[in-house]
């Protein structure tokens, strides 16, 4: 995966010791818009547009401030979902934008939330998914570009299969996996192979992982099953899944969806002021790592993520021992095992996860992990993992809430060769 | 195994003209003395162009991992589902990773750290490309 993002605003690098803003910066107010499959209405009445104002109006109304307070706006546009999907199947071009539509700018959302455009101090849409924005936006209220921002996250979806390769000819980098059909989650498949070879263990303890992720996630008041599922899914539905990239299988995927996430993010000195408690950015990190080779392997994986994971905790001048609420990307399931292990959560080693899902990992239990449930509980929001994350240190997420101390947290998106991740504090350091 | 067919460009051109001729080439940076595959314009750990060169290889390797394709997005490999992908590490350096079908293994029956050796199977007329099998 290339990544076209300008990097100098990054914590990337090792050993640059606790960050110096530490504290600094905080989360005022969360926002999300309804969760669904756009085509499953067959109209337009829920454009990603409406559903990003809505998002932004929800995270505004949470913080208990107007958009007359906002002087910065950083969205990750997309598309996301509609870039991947077959031809659109929307009415033919000319027509005005795609703005709106299948991706969602800042300016586009300036617009739509009546923010005149010299009110606006800083306006982005650099970051290209939601684990750089947050980094991304953070160093935008820690360096002063702006005071209160709203970070947005769009995610788009249309009906058909996404990826498709229809032609007979491949070209690009991608043609040397695809000639193959190496496609999807292969590299995950793949590495989980070698991971069960080394280790132990199998798709068995997945399954209860994930059936716990999709427990997770019926607690999410907007996630995607929530209202549509009636009953638990089960260990043995997941067991009977259809293989897609076998040892993968469907619920291994996340659903596409379409749907928005919103933050206010805002210094912590004005957040004092503001309607919620505010939870506090500990630090920020980021991670782009390149292949050796044409295939990503474990070792690669398991490195990445043990550097990404160091760099983390570093900045915030915290061990894992003091991470309360620990939330990566799961959306494959297959490789949420490598950053349990490279953070070492709850003292798990490498090797040990699967051993560790047969314990008890429900958010009543003593090892909550993922208490978001995740992309694979809710959709791919990309989302659940942040807002649970200060939901948890809030002491507002309701069924979901954890037992256990919730004083800290860590969420992180996307893959192991490239991700951001954020330390959030109940507290200031 | 119908197989899709590589559009040949500029950077990986030496890789498909010598697998056309059955010789298995590697891109290699003679300033670092470093392989790199796939070829690329430049090579990943200078960043230069001037010093890459074809390498002939042996072509024989090692059966690294596997995994089998149920679902391939390649609408041409389709109707060959369920199918191998396995990696193939390189003799000369296993951090050098090829894919392969693994012609006559079954199906999720494919042997993890077996040795291997190319073999070019011809995709159009003209055009080979590189498959490995048992040795």
């Amino acid at each position: 995966m290339t990544i076209n993002t300008q990097t100098g605003w990054m914590r990337n690098r090792l050993g640059e010791g606790v960050w110096k803003n530490r504290g600094k910066v905080a989360v005022a107010g969360l926002g999300h818009s309804p969760v669904d499959r756009r085509w499953e209405t067959g109209n337009f009445d829920k454009s990603l547009g409406a559903y990003s104002i809505l998002a932004a109006q929800r995270a505004m109304e949470d913080a208990g401030i107007t958009a007359d307070q906002i002087d910065g706006i950083v969205s990750a546009p997309g598309p996301l979902g509609d870039n991947w999907g077959p031809s659109r199947p929307y009415f033919a071009p000319p027509y005005d934008s795609e703005d709106g539509i299948t991706k969602v700018t800042a300016e586009w959302l300036a617009r739509g939330l009546g923010i005149a455009p010299d009110k606006l101090k800083f306006a982005s849409n650099e970051p290209p998914y939601i684990g750089l924005a947050w980094g991304y936006a953070i160093e935008a209220i820690a360096t002063g570009k702006a005071s209160t921002l709203l970070m947005l996250y769009p995610t788009g979806n249309v009906e058909g299969r996404y990826h498709q390769q229809t032609e007979k000819r491949l070209s690009g980098a991608t043609k040397w996996p695809a000639l193959w059909g190496w496609t999807g989650g292969s590299t995950y498949a793949y590495q989980f192979n070698e991971y069960t070879r080394r280790y132990g263990g199998g798709r068995a303890e997945v399954a209860r992982f994930v059936a716990n992720l999709r427990r997770n996630g019926l607690m999410v008041p907007w996630g995607y099953y929530t209202g549509r599922q009636q009953k638990e899914f089960t260990v043995e539905e997941y067991l009977a899944g259809r293989f897609i990239n076998e040892p993968l299988n469907l619920y291994d995927n996340d659903l596409p969806v379409n749907a928005s996430g919103c933050y206010v993010l805002t210094t912590a000195e004005r957040a004092k002021d503001m309607k919620q408690k505010p939870v506090y950015i500990w630090n920020h990190a980021e991670h782009l790592a390149t292949m050796r080779s044409t295939v990503q392997t474990l070792d690669e994986a398991q490195d990445w993520c043990e550097a990404s994971a160091r760099k983390t905790l570093e900045g915030a001048g915290l061990s894992v021992a003091d991470i309360d609420i620990f939330n990566p990307y799961d959306g494959f399931t297959l490789f949420a095992q490598t950053w349990l292990e490279a953070f070492g959560w709850h003292g798990v080693k490498k090797g040990e996860a699967l051993e560790f899902y047969k314990g008890d990992i429900s958010v009543e239990g003593p090892h909550p992990f993922l208490s978001s449930g995740g992309n694979i509980g809710t959709g791919r929001t990309r989302t659940a993992i942040y807002t649970d994350t200060i939901e948890q240190l809030r002491g507002t997420a309701g069924p979901r809430q954890v037992r256990v101390r919730a004083d800290t947290g860590v969420a992180g998106c996307v893959l192991p060769q490239t991700n951001g991740h954020v330390v959030f504090g109940k507290h200031l350091p | 195994m119908a197989k899709p067919v590589p559009a040949v460009e500029d950077s990986d051109r030496g890789f498909w003209e010598a697998a056309n001729q059955g010789r298995l080439v590697v891109q290699n940076c003679s300033a670092c003395n470093r392989m790199q595959m796939p070829p690329m314009a430049t090579c990943s750990s200078c960043g230069k162009k001037d010093h890459l060169e074809w390498k002939d290889v042996r072509g024989r390797g090692r059966i690294n991992g596997y995994c089998v394709q149920h679902d391939t997005r390649v609408a041409s490999l389709r109707e060959d589902m369920p199918f191998n992908t396995a990696v193939i590490e390189l003799s000369e350096d296993p951090d050098i990773k090829f894919f392969s079908h693994l012609p006559g293994v079954p199906a999720g029956k494919v042997p993890v750290g077996a040795d291997v050796e190319v073999v070019f199977q011809e995709v159009e007329p003209g055009q080979m490309i590189p498959e490995w099998k048992l040795a």
